[in-house]
């Protein structure tokens, strides 16, 4: 089932393991080991800017700024990607994580390898924000372009970034803290109109955020045991039911689990925050101009992997 | 700081003050509503300023054979709570439940997917049509008895 988590939405495939073993957790009633905490916070964390990176490279190229700043985001998440396969060997669909646990421990040359990405990204970071945040083609096109006022956004029932460039001062990690996210400090960061423009500001705050929560595991993790000795197949007790769910880069994401005591979930329902996000696109594109659709469509950073699943 | 959870026996009190003969059964943890007023009890708990739930996390349906559960994830971003209430619907064929179209929007795509792979009709939503399957499609993939 790990596996299959992988392809929901490819660019966070991290985060949607998490979410997976934390709702099976929860069934079984078990919690995993302090330091595979850390290593799921610290993964999830990494994963969240390579999806951000992906999220804005994609914006700005459907604005029609063809290649360059797209090519700067994957230089970055190039790297993490590398980081992935020094844990476990997968660039993409990695199935790093397992229920009760992580798949194994990081090697050695991981921990130097972080430090060097962490140190580089510093300024690759600088880089892209130099060139885009303030850039006058970018502002005069997204600023005030499809606002979302935040009683649409709740009843829409939007997540993640998009919620909160509304104004919405809610994640799950700070509501509900999963894993390590009770140990590190981090801020929300909340935009004002909810344009275009705010939510991808957004996502640039929430990279730093993302990094200041990175930097805080590799401080805390301390050695130990990465993974609880749960037997391979598991056998959750008949008629329970548990709602794992994470704060993914895209928004809210839950897996709820109906357990019939077999070896597979009698009933496994996605909550995907690309489709529900979906839900807002029709306040977004009535009444603007068909020019500001495609870049709309980008703002609220959707994987179709995830919609349909 | 997580979010209170509010148990099945504290919704099936306010529900039975406010809406008498909504609640079919509840135990601690859940409660089961009548399938016809599910949109009545989903436009008190987000109306009602105690409960306040404005933001509808999910809608489930599960499919248990005699029967199938439609089970709501419901947060109160104000009161910092989430609850959960059910609807228990019988039978296979031509099964509809009031939808909560109006009270969320956000409830717009779930129902279609619902209705698509379930097979449950949700009346009074303006779009009832398959979302992932195209028309004409024959049967409701997620059924148990589905092949």
């Amino acid at each position: 089932m790990v596996t299959l988590t992988d392809r929901l939405d490819y660019t966070s495939s991290m985060i949607n393991n998490q979410a997976y073993c934390l709702a099976v957790e929860e069934l079984l009633g078990v919690e995993p080991p302090p330091r595979a905490k850390y290593l799921r916070t610290q993964t999830a964390e990494l994963q969240r800017i390579a999806s951000h990176l992906i999220a804005v490279g994609f914006f700005v190229q459907e604005l029609g700024a063809f290649g360059t700043p797209l090519m700067y985001s994957f230089r970055s998440r190039e790297r993490i990607l590398d980081l992935f396969e020094m844990l476990c060997g997968a660039r993409v669909t990695v199935s790093y994580m397992r229920p009760g646990g992580v798949f194994a421990d990081a090697p050695r040359d991981f921990w130097p390898a972080l430090d060097r990405f962490l140190e580089d990204f510093e300024g690759e970071l600088a880089e892209i924000e130099q060139l885009l945040l303030e850039n006058e083609i970018l502002m005069v096109r997204t600023r005030g372009v499809s606002p979302i006022p935040a009683e649409v956004a709740i009843n829409c029932s939007v997540s993640g970034p998009v919620l909160r460039a509304s104004g919405i001062n809610w994640d799950w990690r700070k509501q509900e803290p999963y894993d390590a996210y009770d140990q590190v400090e981090f801020d929300v960061p909340i935009g004002s109109n909810g344009d275009n423009y705010d939510r991808f500001c957004e996502r640039m705050q929430e990279v730093h955020q993302s990094l200041r929560i990175v930097r805080q595991c590799i401080a805390q993790i301390e050695p130990g045991p990465v993974r609880l000795d749960l037997p391979l197949v598991l056998r959750p007790e008949a008629g329970r039911e548990a709602y794992g769910r994470v704060e993914a880069s895209k928004g809210e994401l839950a897996f709820y689990l109906v357990s019939d005591g077999g070896i597979s979930p009698y009933r496994c329902k996605i909550r995907s925050p690309s489709l529900i996000n979906l839900t807002i696109i029709e306040h977004l594109l009535v009444g603007w101009k068909l020019a500001d659709m495609i870049v709309s469509l980008g703002s609220i950073d959707i994987n179709m992997g995830e919609v349909d699943r | 700081m997580a979010l209170r959870e509010v148990s099945g026996i504290e919704l099936a009190d306010a529900l039975n003050g406010a809406l008498p003969g909504a609640v079919q059964v509840f135990d601690e943890e859940v409660v089961w509503v009548q399938p016809s007023r599910v949109n009545a009890v989903a436009e008190y708990l987000r109306d009602d300023p105690s409960h306040d739930f404005q933001f509808l996390n999910s809608i489930s349906a599960v499919d248990y054979v005699e029967y199938f559960d439609l089970v709501y994830h419901l947060t109160s971003l104000r009161q910092l709570s989430k609850a959960v209430f059910k609807a228990r619907v019988y039978g296979r064929d031509d099964l509809n439940v009031p939808s909560v179209y109006g009270v969320w929007r956000g409830a717009d795509f779930q129902e279609r997917e619902i209705w698509d792979l379930m097979g449950i009709r949700f009346t009074g939503h303006p779009n009832m049509k398959r979302i992932m399957l195209w028309e004409g499609f024959e049967g409701h993939p997620l059924r148990k008895d589905f092949l």
